[in-house]
């Protein structure tokens, strides 16, 4: 198994949140996990893009950090173009800008205030029916997981969150059920 | 089953520091290199290991405190970005010289594109000038792993050793198996040698002649010799038995290898071409290079960012890299790029280019930042000025035209200073001048060139741009929280009394908030500046929380009431030119502007932009 996620949104958005429940998704499935992630000067509301990379861990463990580079079959933190097979634009200027990065065939999910095509769904709405729009991320995230063409189920996200602490988790879990919902009933 | 957890590199970093038994670490914030110095603090305080961990002003004093630990016998590191380097220059030159006794990583983290950072350089470049070994790691849990025997290595030689992480290896997460930290420091023992840690000139020749020695026998230890990667693979597919017999091969060191790797296996060819990780890129082994020089026909070197592998391969004739112009001579070898490399280097065709990616959203203060309404206030009193600004989150005034020049950390008052002896000296003495630093920059490397300023005779306002926090690398504290790294009660340093004490006459504090108040400030600054009796240079302190703490604090709590826009809205957009607060949306011209509720912040600098006063504070019952 490997999966090549992009997670492109404005900085404060929560592409960092969003990238770091899939991974560790990830590990929780016992997928080996590579991230890479913008710091700095792009997130001060600029456009922010995450690269995530699941794929399945060889029988004997990584450690040596030679063999990693032989044996793993993903080994950059970076998504080539035209290689990521899935696209999570938290805000639509997000696939102008990040759209390259999707293979022929790729999926792109998409935050859109007027959804158009498929895949699209507005989860500011969404997200401000629950509580805040700040959930925004989670009902995306959650719409792309139960469509079913993500490495990872709906059960598996929540159960990430369900390890976080603080406030902010019921508000995503709920998020997460309603872009879920948003998914099923199209 | 072990644990394992996704670690951030900069965290990986920190946790082979503490596996290794590291006693002190030093680091100033720097993107992409300021997690290491949090993630030790946090594993500190959580797993009690004997650490002095610290936040120090500047990388300079950074490097010269852990440096003593290591002449005191103990494991030590300092952390810094590559612009940092260039700061702590002197200390490290020397410490080439001096060598170690407990082992000394510096680490210094290269970024490559470059994201966040004034240059490209290349530490690698830097290590090579200063003689010191430096090791290249290709991914995150690589840089974990070569800690402990980088240690070994310092210490074997008794010579600093720089680790330098790139920024996709730094900002990259990768799972690992978590392990142990030490938990038992050995004691300091420093042993006097003062022909050693004192040397005077006449020594120091004699210390270079054992440093060069030192660099020979590094370059040939078998633990960090340029490895073949798929010397298996090779083996079966080719019948190939560890003799280069391969007309081309690839060398590779840090992230670029990793790209590489990749892209082979995805093209099947990682049985085909051979692919060498060089660990330590300098000292370079000779052998190794007379051995690939002599066996193969073509030689493609990838690496960041400058052609220091490549300038020890003399012969020009078969290797391909910079210098040949096979590989761009500058910005991030991202792995598209390394595609394209690689893809002329073995005659495949190019990949299908996708359209190249928009200009994105250009990165703006965050809104209701202090120094926003602080910047509005600067061009409103000083409208036609030079503003020489720095190094931080407040480089975005670019965006409101209130940033002219941003050279290094520092430079924004030194600068000021030459700006105005410049029009000074040309008998322009109406030309303002105005020098804009943060906080944490200032007590960096502000104050020398305040000092500066002052016994120049210089006539200019400095405004101190004082959040409270270095907020553009993550919110670390600065000299004047009375608080130490590890929240332990310290004596503060405040702005205040350091600009005084500079032999500043005229120093004030404002809130930027109070737009009206702030503006008295600076024109109080502006007179004293012009004041030919008793004025010289003078401080403004623009003092206003970064919101980003503030949210974390008072768990996101908003200020307490709002700025609405009445229909005396004409959609002229000045608010938006020439304050650009995210929470304002402009729909066109003779359009009325809203405000964005859910970006608002509620500090109402906005109600005293508008010229037409159709902004204004919703009354009570509004909300």
């Amino acid at each position: 198994m490997q999966q090549q996620i992009a997670v492109s949104g404005l900085g404060g958005q929560g592409v960092l949140f969003v990238t770091k429940i899939l991974a560790e998704a990830a590990l929780l499935k016992h997928f080996s996990v590579l991230v890479s992630e913008t710091h700095g000067m792009a997130q001060r509301g600029g456009n922010v893009i995450s690269h995530l990379k699941v794929f399945s861990r060889k029988p004997s463990p990584a450690s040596s950090s030679t063999d990693f580079l032989a044996s793993s079959p993903l080994t950059s933190p970076l998504i080539r173009p035209g290689c990521a097979d899935i696209l999570l634009a938290l805000h639509e200027e997000g696939v102008a800008a990040h759209g390259y990065l999707l293979r022929p065939g790729g999926i792109l999910f998409c935050h859109r205030f007027d959804p158009k095509a498929p895949g699209e769904i507005d989860a500011v709405r969404l997200a401000k029916n629950i509580g805040h729009a700040v959930a925004a991320n989670m009902v995306l995230l959650g719409y792309a997981v139960a469509s079913g063409n993500l490495f990872c189920t709906l059960d598996d996200v929540k159960a990430v969150l369900n390890q976080l602490e603080g406030k902010r988790v019921e508000l995503s879990l709920k998020a997460l059920e309603a872009g879920a919902q948003a998914a099923l009933t199209g | 089953m072990v644990d394992r957890k996704i670690l951030l590199g900069n965290e990986a970093i920190a946790h082979g520091l503490l596996e290794a038994g590291c006693t002190m670490a030093t680091s100033y914030p720097g993107t992409p290199a300021s997690e290491i110095m949090t993630t030790l603090l946090h594993l500190k305080k959580n797993h009690g290991v004997p650490c002095h961990a610290e936040w120090s002003v500047n990388e300079k004093v950074a490097v010269e405190t852990a440096l003593a630990n290591s002449y005191a016998g103990r494991r030590s590191a300092a952390a810094m970005k590559q612009v940092g380097l260039n700061v702590a220059a002197d200390p490290v030159m020397s410490a080439a010289y001096t060598g170690v006794k407990g082992g000394f990583l510096l680490i210094v983290a290269d970024d490559p594109g470059p994201h966040s950072s004034q240059t490209e350089q290349d530490t690698r470049q830097f290590a090579m000038f200063a003689k010191l070994p430096v090791l290249d790691p290709a991914f995150p849990a690589q840089a974990r792993d070569w800690i402990t025997p980088a240690y070994e290595l310092s210490e074997h030689y008794e010579i600093p050793v720089i680790l330098r992480p790139t920024t996709r290896v730094c900002h990259a997460r990768q799972d690992m198996e978590l392990r142990s930290f030490f938990k038992e420091a050995p004691q300091p023992v420093f042993e006097k040698d003062p022909a050693r840690w004192a040397a005077t000139p006449k020594f120091r020749y004699l210390l270079h002649k054992k440093l060069n020695e030192k660099l020979r026998k590094i370059s040939q230890d078998f633990r960090w010799q340029p490895r073949l990667l798929n010397a298996a693979t090779l083996d079966v597919a080719t019948g190939f038995r560890g003799e280069s017999t391969f007309d081309k091969i690839i060398v590779a060191s840090g992230t670029a290898c990793a790209h590489a790797a990749e892209i082979l296996k995805g093209w099947n060819l990682w049985d085909q071409l051979p692919l060498f990780q060089v660990p330590m890129p300098y000292p370079l082994s000779e052998d190794f290079c007379l051995e690939i020089l002599k066996t193969a026909k073509e030689i493609l070197i990838l690496e960041e960012s400058q052609p220091v592998i490549e300038r020890q391969l003399r012969d020009r004739e078969k290797v391909r890299g910079r210098l040949s112009g096979h590989v761009p001579e500058e910005g991030e070898l991202l792995p598209e790029i390394v595609e394209n490399i690689l893809s002329r280097f073995v005659n495949r065709s190019s990949p299908q280019t996708s359209s190249p990616p928009v200009s994105g959203r250009r990165p703006t203060l965050c809104a209701g930042c202090g120094h926003r309404a602080a910047f509005f206030a600067i061009r409103k009193v000083f409208p036609k000025g030079i503003y020489a600004s720095d190094i931080g989150c407040y480089t975005l005034g670019l965006n409101l035209g209130a940033v002219d020049t941003v050279l290094c950390m520092g430079a924004s008052i030194s600068q000021a200073a030459g700006f105005y002896q410049a029009y000074r000296e040309a008998g322009q003495n109406t030309r303002h001048v105005v020098a804009t630093i943060g906080d944490s920059t200032f007590y960096h490397a502000g104050i020398p060139a305040l000092i500066n300023a002052v016994s120049q005779g210089c006539r200019f306002p400095v405004v101190i741009l004082d959040n409270g926090t270095t907020a553009m690398t993550g919110h670390q504290p600065t000299p004047a929280a009375g608080m130490n790294s590890e929240g332990k009660k310290v004596p503060p340093v405040t702005l205040e009394s350091l600009a005084t004490a500079c032999g500043v006459k005229y120093v004030s504090v404002g809130d930027p908030y109070d737009v009206p108040g702030f503006v008295e400030r600076l024109k109080e600054a502006k007179t004293h500046c012009e004041d030919a009796e008793n004025g010289g240079m003078a401080v403004v302190i623009a003092r206003r929380p970064c919101l980003m703490d503030y949210a974390r604090r008072e768990s996101r709590k908003p200020l307490g009431h709002r700025p609405v826009v009445t229909d005396k809205c004409e959609g002229c957009g000045f608010c938006i030119k020439y304050f650009e607060c995210p929470a304002l949306i402009f729909h066109g011209e003779k359009e009325s502007v809203s405000i964005d509720e859910n970006v608002c912040a509620g500090c109402g600098v906005c109600v005293h932009v508008c010229p037409h006063e159709a902004i204004v504070w919703a009354s009570a019952e509004a909300f």
